[in-house]
């Protein structure tokens, strides 16, 4: 009886690693390269959870939507500290916008050495673009930033496959885009500040304090978190996760 | 081919050069002087002169007595390096490396360019008559190297031409003197008995090395061709990184002009790597038929020396040249020419520094295709004042001298110029209680503040700021500020300055 069990178990465990590989594969299909792990995770604790494999998706392109200049800044804030996570020692990130509104030495309060940025003023929209795909191409380049309005599926496609080649992260932040239609786009975030918490009624302004949904995500769950970026740690608490069969059966992925 | 190198030697270049301005002394001795350890001693003279026996380094006194009817002026010091340097940049119509030697001759060298004159006699004789219409009494020679034409025109008969091959047998008869060596060893030299270059030429190095030291065996070899010598500092250095590309047909397509660029780019690039620079502006000029010239340029954020991305840079530009009938001349020329600094290659990619090759030619991508965009890096400055605080970085690779600063709260999102809220705050220096910002009424639930932030009196004059940093009841955090001192009896003028994260 033993034996047999044993089998069974044997069995059960392949047919896990079978299923596990098929996925992995599907995931590859739809994008998802995950060329080595060279690392578990960026360290961003039960943020990653909501992400395919639990894995923060590095190399694919992320969508910061914000409706108003409060939840730029925030946006902005948390692009600071998910940068600091990224690009770890070394690395250069490519900030692409139309306007001088980021204040580069904030940064330094996300982890994220101000010089290490080079930012790029493009006017034109369609220049902008071009820049922005011009730099995922880059390999020296780990991340590029954008501030772009619009984008539409087809131009969103283009980008998504030069980064599937490239595996640069694009991080896209929409300031009052006015389609909301859908992209490649792996994740699509909303992030909005939040009241910080002070201890003991005690003047002043706490941590900034953000909540963070994940409107869309591919093959993950779309979730909702309070994020506190406190002394260079990102603490998570999770407010909602959607279940896998709903998120399967109602959220149109992709 | 070999090189050639003609030497001019003005015997009497400043006696010349005054007799030029004052014809009523052509026929008279006249002699330059210079202050030498307290007495008047002669510099120059002209032949006049020179014929009834005063020679330079004569002391003014004896000149005076052996020809009482001289003409003396005195001379100035840098004069004769001026007035050769001036004949030495006229030369550059013959030549364009000339260079002016210790001992004031004119060496040109002359390699490729006889021709264009018929031959080196003529070449020299247009010099010669070029110079002589000038006023200038010159001599010259025409030898493969220096050191033989030197001779040759301080010793030898004026307007000799050595042929390629042979330096040795005009000079054997000349005097030691014409090996350009110090005047204590050619003075032991003559003691010893060797007057000419043929007494010497014999010789085994190994015994002038030990009887002469080195100095002699290395003039001889110079002299002889055996040892290379150049022209060390040439006066006018040379414009070099141009290429020329003349074609058959006249060329009118995109195409076609990109070929020709490659073809071009390809040549200055390889000479460019082989000396160890790059680019930072290069220009093509395109020579069209109809007589006009259009032109494009590019700029590189370091020097650069990569075919490929400048072709890419200037295929972002080629829409802009108008070939008209056709261009029938590109000349490519480097504008801005640096060292390169050579990047250490990884064996493997690694991932983004600031050094990165790649990252400079993806920059300069941005710059050819949007010339008005900005391109900007920024550094902490010394400064408080916020729109002080960062200041641009002068290159890619530019390090931080200070650190930056981490005590004091900033905005992630700044808003230039700040914009003017209204505000209704309880009490100086307190923060406001609640603030109005397009048309939305945020009540301030809490707040950090005040930070004084002077204008700094040196840079500029005006009220100080007084900065807070509130939260709204809805948790939007905002940098707002109070310009100058709380006044009772009006409102303040109030600020938002930027959005925290």
């Amino acid at each position: 009886m033993s034996r047999r069990k044993e089998t069974v178990m044997k069995k059960s465990g392949e047919k896990s690693i079978c299923i596990a590989e098929l996925q992995n594969q599907i995931l590859q299909w739809q994008g998802f390269k995950q060329v080595e792990r060279k690392h578990d995770g960026l360290g961003l604790g039960e943020l990653e959870q909501a992400f395919p494999g639990n894995v923060f998706p590095v190399g694919a392109l992320h969508e910061f939507i914000c409706g108003n200049k409060e939840e730029e800044a925030a946006s902005s804030g948390f692009l600071g500290s998910l940068l600091s996570f990224l690009i770890q020692k070394d690395g250069v990130v490519l900030w692409i916008s139309g306007s001088d509104q980021l204040f580069a030495p904030a940064m330094t309060s996300f982890g994220l050495e101000p010089d290490r940025i080079i930012f790029v003023q493009i006017q034109k929209q369609k220049d902008l673009l071009w820049a922005l795909e011009e730099g995922l191409k880059c390999t020296a380049v780990k991340v590029v930033v954008a501030e772009i309005q619009e984008i539409n599926f087809v131009q969103s496609r283009r980008l998504q496959l030069v980064v599937e080649k490239s595996q640069v992260t694009g991080l896209l932040l929409r300031f009052q885009p006015r389609v909301l239609g859908a992209t490649t786009c792996a994740v699509r975030w909303h992030i909005r500040p939040r009241p910080s918490y002070v201890q003991d009624n005690m003047p002043g302004v706490g941590f900034p304090v953000w909540e963070a949904e994940l409107l869309k995500v591919k093959n993950g769950q779309p979730s909702r978190w309070q994020l506190i970026w406190k002394q260079g740690n990102l603490l998570v608490e999770q407010l909602y996760k959607a279940k896998v069969s709903v998120s399967t059966d109602k959220r149109k992925v992709g | 081919m070999g090189k050639r190198y003609a030497v001019l030697w003005l015997p009497y270049l400043l006696t010349d050069w005054y007799t030029k301005h004052h014809l009523d002394c052509a026929d008279e001795p006249l002699v330059f002087t210079v202050q030498l350890r307290g007495r008047m001693a002669v510099s120059a003279v002209n032949p006049h002169a020179e014929q009834l026996g005063v020679v330079p380094q004569m002391l003014l006194a004896d000149a005076r007595a052996a020809v009482p009817q001289l003409n003396v002026l005195s001379d100035k010091p840098a004069r004769k390096d001026k007035l050769l340097r001036a004949i030495g940049l006229w030369c550059i119509r013959y030549t364009p490396l000339v260079a002016v030697d210790t001992t004031g001759c004119l060496i040109l060298d002359i390699t490729g360019c006889a021709h264009l004159w018929g031959g080196e006699i003529a070449y020299l004789q247009e010099i010669d008559r070029q110079l002589c219409q000038r006023g200038y009494q010159v001599r010259s020679a025409i030898a493969s190297t220096i050191g033989a034409a030197w001779a040759l025109a301080r010793y030898g008969i004026s307007g000799t031409i050595v042929p390629e091959g042979i330096p040795e047998k005009p000079l054997l008869a000349l005097p030691i003197a014409c090996l350009r060596l110090e005047l204590s060893l050619v003075e032991k030299l003559l003691k010893l008995g060797f007057r000419t270059v043929g007494h010497v030429i014999g010789l085994p190095d190994q015994v002038l090395k030990r009887r002469f030291g080195n100095e002699l065996v290395q003039r001889l070899a110079q002299t002889m061709g055996k040892e290379e010598e150049f022209i060390i500092d040439p006066l006018k250095p040379v414009l070099p990184y141009t290429e020329r590309l003349p074609c058959l047909e006249p060329i009118k397509t995109a195409k076609g002009i990109e070929i020709a660029i490659e073809k071009l780019l390809d040549k200055l690039c390889q000479r460019l790597i082989g000396e160890g620079k790059g680019v930072r502006k290069v220009k093509l000029s395109c020579y069209r038929i109809d007589g006009k010239i259009t032109s494009i340029e590019i700029g590189t954020n370091r020097a650069s020396a990569h075919v490929k991305h400048l072709l890419g840079l200037f295929k972002q530009k080629i829409a802009a040249l108008a070939p008209g009938l056709g261009v029938e001349v590109f000349v490519l020329e480097g504008i801005s020419v640096e060292d390169a600094t050579p990047v250490q290659e990884l064996l493997w990619s690694g991932e983004g520094s600031l050094d990165q090759e790649a990252l400079a030619e993806l920059l300069d991508k941005f710059k050819g295709k949007d010339p008005t965009c900005s391109i900007r890096r920024f550094l902490p400055d010394e400064h408080h004042w916020p729109e002080r605080s960062i200041r641009l970085a002068t290159s890619l690779t530019e390090k931080r001298m200070i650190a930056w600063g981490r005590d004091r709260p900033r905005p992630v999102r700044i808003l230039t110029p700040p914009h003017p809220v209204a505000v209704t705050a309880p009490i100086p220096d307190y923060p406001p209680m609640l603030f109005r910002y397009k048309g939305e009424v945020h009540l301030i639930k809490k707040a950090d503040g005040p930070e004084r932030i002077e204008r700094e009196w040196w840079v500029e004059q005006g009220e100080h700021r007084d900065y807070y940093y509130v939260e709204d009841d809805q948790g939007r955090r905002y940098w707002l500020f109070r310009l100058g001192h709380y006044q009772g009896d009006r409102s303040s003028n109030w600020y938002v300055h930027g959005f925290f994260a």
